[in-house]
């Protein structure tokens, strides 16, 4: 039988503010359990909230992003539950009235557009951390966590294969930080993701009867991984007439299993009621559209003007806005461009500049990413300055360097961040385009190999590569390609 | 005059005249309170220690002519406030060992003023009840019939100031925790607006009904504290930001041509006769004073007790949540970790506040909640309206405070009709509007009776001026013989 997955996900975004969502301890990395804590965000006796105003600034720029109705009134309510890591007994969170309600986020799968419903996008505070002795019967708490403001950003049940749910996660990771909102760091739980996937027979419509959720996965291929194993789990069972429970299962990454955490028949009641600590929120329209004002170049505004402006294809576009980081570089290589283009005269509509605008992004795309992400790096946190990686493009540009040269000199850049005329002097890989040296060396080439002169003169292309490569061999790599196959050539027609 | 029996404007003026010092002063209401107390046992705990330190601080000030208005002067403090350091039970064993780690708002901005602390006050657990019978410490008696109650949930804090234990005290108001006992013991009990005075550091029973209470001997003492430590506070989004009026500058305003509202809802049936003749002598003396009275009705009135037993319960199941045996208190041990929070907060708490719990969860469960809490928060929009509107032809309304004068310990067994000594004071909570009892007379048993003024939201300047004028008038001292 063929099945279509239904999939939906939970997104808990921590948001980057200076303090927690209701209290003035730091929201900051801690060097040590219970570090960032105040009277508040422990739940002492008396305390009170305070609504974090950039929070809830924050929350509206990611709904205004994800084209969320934002309502004219938000409210907070207390959702009830017990958890050691839960000091007051109670998460404040929001329940019928969020500060953003139903959007859309349109994803790339493979080439595809895709358009993902958003259920709601509300604001809650974090709980704390459990740390389990590894002797011992008991476990101590770390409330450095607890009280960091989180985003709830739910889908709705639109996303149909695994690679899908991975895809929405990584544009949505990359629009968090187009927006500056979190840093948005699976590994460090910036971004919290939880799965709820059923099936049904292919060309339904209604939802299935049931629904698993999958929690507990910590990186983008965690969560793929966790909704191929829940695909094959879920087909096998329906192929033998059996209903997959409702329950909450847990990704075991090492196994690459998930397995059954509790049953869900029964939902818990959670006593929602109105937080009488916090007034409601109202939002005013000149509110809203002065947010919207403050919006930054989102990634797909980025793309159109990458097509628009600096020619580049889409394909390169959407790669390069899918990692925000990557394009910040990019753009900043492009104004070292610009900048010596300006000195030099020329044109920035012209040929010339889109010749070096192109090998910028195929550079930034190429190598660059590849070393990056070889050595688990930043863009920022490399060794190559965007000035030096300018140069080398101007280098490869004017021919001052081959482009197989380049990427000996750029390796050297990315492991020490010299200075890319230095590299070239220093390892000897600067171009041969005087054309008397080149001539010698095409002509000794050509004496010697007089079959392949021949074959080039009546076979063609294939043939005239052979005397191209054995000229640039007897130049050590060094020469010129363009003048050397021009000099070939009028050597033949002689 | 003895020095416990001072006003905080007359012991002020002895201070800055140098007649006493406040050492002498807070020392000597400790001494009375060291014998006294073993019997009345309004205090949970004296800090003397700290009342030592506070006296020098007031005296060197004193010294350097930079005294204010409250500068040495003794007071108490309910034990469900916090202050830095001192203890905090709220009257429950689940947080018998408590200490405050910060100090409430309010207490932050009297304690500016130099006062000498005397004492934390007792309470009926987590200020559930009307008697401070509830205390997991013993109860507090009044010190007008060393067998009645003082009324509650601030008994503690009404006992201490009737009996001179100190000068002025503060207690929390979520029903009528304030103006009952404050009637029950003779004193002057107000309680503010809701969003008046900050709630940062009072244990929360109930978040949209508490409110932090003052009990003096007089109205112009209680305008005095009142202006002391009322206005915003950036750690309480519930106190609002409206400007305070110099309170102690209006108190001598004109009562002439005040319109005071009689609401006829609050003398039906059920009143004990004395009272409601204290409450009618009390009419015909404002009337006498030059204020019109003419009768009104708050017509959604009966739905204030049963609004408020919805309400109330359903906030304190979720506000009593974070006492659950993990990071302070009370906590008994369990062999997982279910059965730690299932023992400690069985035995942690007592009787009444495991009723609010249950009530209230069940109040505010799925398929309840529509019904319970809604519809209670529905007939509370009504009970302000009531208010708003009978505040459109009144600058006032007048009530008895209770229906009865203080009844006898363990009288009121049964949990509703300790509730009802609330009739008439939980009404304001609800609506959220200000109201002070003001001591009006006595019964001919010897037991006092107040009267209960309300004012419009922020208004509380209109009780200061008609209760000042009122008591000014009033030429009778209310002064327990203090005889078991």
């Amino acid at each position: 039988m063929s099945y279509e997955p239904v999939i939906g996900l939970e997104v808990h975004v921590q948001l980057k503010t200076a303090s927690k969502m209701f209290c003035r301890s730091k929201n900051a990395e801690a060097s040590r359990p219970n570090q960032h804590i105040c009277e508040i965000c422990t739940g002492q006796p008396g305390t009170l909230p305070v609504i974090n105003k950039e929070a809830v600034r924050k929350s509206l720029m990611v709904g205004l992003a994800l084209n969320c109705e934002i309502p004219k009134y938000s409210k907070f309510d207390r959702k009830n539950y017990f958890y050691p890591d839960l000091p007051k007994g109670y998460q404040i969170s929001q329940f019928d009235l969020p500060l953003n309600g139903k959007g859309k986020f349109e994803v790339h799968v493979n080439g595809q557009l895709r358009e993902i419903g958003i259920t709601r996008a509300h604001l809650e505070e974090d709980a704390g951390k459990l740390m389990h002795a590894a002797k011992g019967d008991y476990s101590l708490v770390d409330y450095n966590r607890a009280g960091v403001p989180l985003l709830e950003i739910v889908s709705e049940p639109d996303i149909r294969t695994p690679e899908e749910a991975k895809v929405y996660l990584q544009e949505l990771q990359n629009l968090m930080r187009y927006l500056g909102v979190s840093d948005a760091d699976m590994e460090k739980g910036h971004l919290r993701c939880d799965a709820n996937i059923s099936l049904r027979k292919k060309g339904e419509k209604s939802f299935p009867p049931y629904k698993v959720e999958v929690k507990n996965m910590n990186s983008f291929r965690a969560v793929e991984r966790a909704l191929i194993f829940e695909i094959k789990r879920q087909t096998e069972m329906l192929d033998e007439d059996k209903t997959p429970a409702k329950e909450t299962r847990g990704w075991v990454d090492d196994k690459g299993i998930t397995v059954s955490q509790r049953s869900k028949e029964e939902s818990q009641d959670y006593r929602y009621f109105p937080e009488p600590d916090l007034p409601v929120l109202e939002f005013t329209p000149e509110f809203l559209t002065e947010l919207k004002r403050e919006l930054p170049e989102l990634p797909q505004a980025r793309k159109k003007r990458f097509m628009e402006q600096l020619n580049l294809n889409a394909a390169d576009a959407q790669t390069l806005v899918g990692y925000k980081e990557l394009s910040d570089y990019f753009e900043e290589v492009v104004s070292e461009i610009d900048d010596w283009c300006k000195a030099d005269n020329i044109e920035l509509s012209s040929d010339e500049h889109a010749k070096f605008v192109k090998l910028a992004a195929n550079w930034s795309l190429g190598q660059f990413l590849a070393l990056l992400n070889e050595a688990k790096l930043n863009p920022n946190d490399s060794k190559i300055t965007q000035e030096n990686f300018a140069e080398l493009i101007k280098m490869i540009g004017t021919g001052k360097v081959s482009q197989l040269s380049a990427k000996d000199i750029f390796a050297k850049m990315f492991e020490t961040g010299e200075d890319p005329s230095n590299l070239l002097e220093s390892m000897g890989l600067a171009q041969v385009s005087d054309e008397g040296a080149l001539l010698a060396a095409v002509q000794k080439v050509m004496a010697a190999n007089p079959k392949g002169v021949e074959d080039a003169k009546t076979k063609g292309e294939r043939a005239f590569g052979f005397l191209v490569g054995q000229s640039m061999k007897e130049l050590k790599g060094k020469g010129n390609p363009q003048i050397i196959s021009d000099l070939i050539k009028k050597e033949l027609d002689k | 005059m003895e020095l416990h029996e001072l006003t905080v404007k007359e012991a002020s003026e002895k201070l800055l005249n140098k007649e006493i010092s406040a050492k002498e002063l807070s020392g000597a209401l400790l001494d009375r309170a060291k014998t006294l107390d073993k019997d009345l046992h309004a205090f949970l705990a004296f800090t003397e220690e700290r009342a030592k330190q506070d006296a020098d601080s007031a005296d060197a000030a004193i010294k350097q002519d930079r005294a204010m208005p409250l500068t040495g002067i003794p007071y108490a403090v309910k034990d469900n406030i916090l202050i830095e350091g001192i203890q905090a039970t709220a009257g429950s064993k689940i947080l018998e060992n408590y200490k405050a780690t910060y100090t409430a708002t309010s207490m932050k901005r009297l304690m500016n003023q130099l006062p000498v602390l005397i004492g934390k006050t007792n309470l009926d657990e987590f200020a559930m009840g009307s008697s401070t019978e509830n205390s997991a410490y013993g109860p507090t008696k009044n010190p007008y019939d060393m067998s009645r109650v003082p009324g509650g949930s601030s008994g503690g804090s009404a006992a201490a100031v009737a009996s001179g234990q100190a000068l002025f005290a503060f207690g929390t108001d979520t029903g009528g925790s304030v103006r009952q006992p404050a009637s029950f013991c003779g004193v002057v009990g107000f309680k503010p607006t809701y969003g008046r005075i900050s709630r940062y550091g009072l244990i929360a029973l109930g978040s949209s009904l508490d409110q932090l209470g003052i009990f003096a001997k007089t109205v112009e003492d209680v305008a005095l504290i009142a202006q002391t430590v009322s206005g915003p506070d950036e750690y309480d989004s519930t106190a609002l930001n409206k400007p305070v009026a110099d309170y102690t500058s209006l108190l001598n305003n004109d009562v002439k041509g005040m319109r005071i509202g009689i609401p006829k809802e609050y003398f039906a049936s059920g009143i004990d006769p004395e009272v409601e003749k204290i409450v009618k002598d009390a009419i015909k003396r404002f009337q006498d004073l030059g204020a019109t009275v003419g009768e009104v009705s708050l017509p959604h009135t009966e739905y204030a007790l049963a609004t408020y037993y919805i309400i109330l319960p359903v906030e304190v199941s979720a506000n009593l949540s974070r006492y659950d045996g993990q990071r302070y208190g009370f906590s008994a041990p369990g062999k997982t970790l279910e059965e730690v929070y299932v023992n400690s907060r069985s035995l942690g708490f007592g009787a009444e506040p495991k009723r609010r719990i249950m009530i209230g969860t069940y109040a505010s469960s799925a398929g309840y909640s529509d019904a319970y809490y809604k519809k209670a928060k529905l007939a509370q929009q009504l009970i302000r309206k009531d208010f708003t509107d009978a505040f459109e032809k009144f600058d006032l309304l007048i009530t008895p405070t209770t229906p009865t004068p203080a009844f006898k310990l363990g009288e009121k067994s049964d949990p509703l009709s300790m509730y009802l000594a609330d009739i008439f004071t939980v009404g304001l909570n609800i609506a959220g509007v200000p109201g002070i009892s003001i001591p009006a007379g006595m019964t001919q048993s010897g037991l006092p009776v107040g009267i209960q003024l309300v004012a419009p939201h922020f208004a509380e300047e209109k009780l200061f001026t008609a209760g000042h004028a009122f008591q000014k008038s009033l030429d009778q001292k209310f002064k327990p013989t203090l005889t078991k």
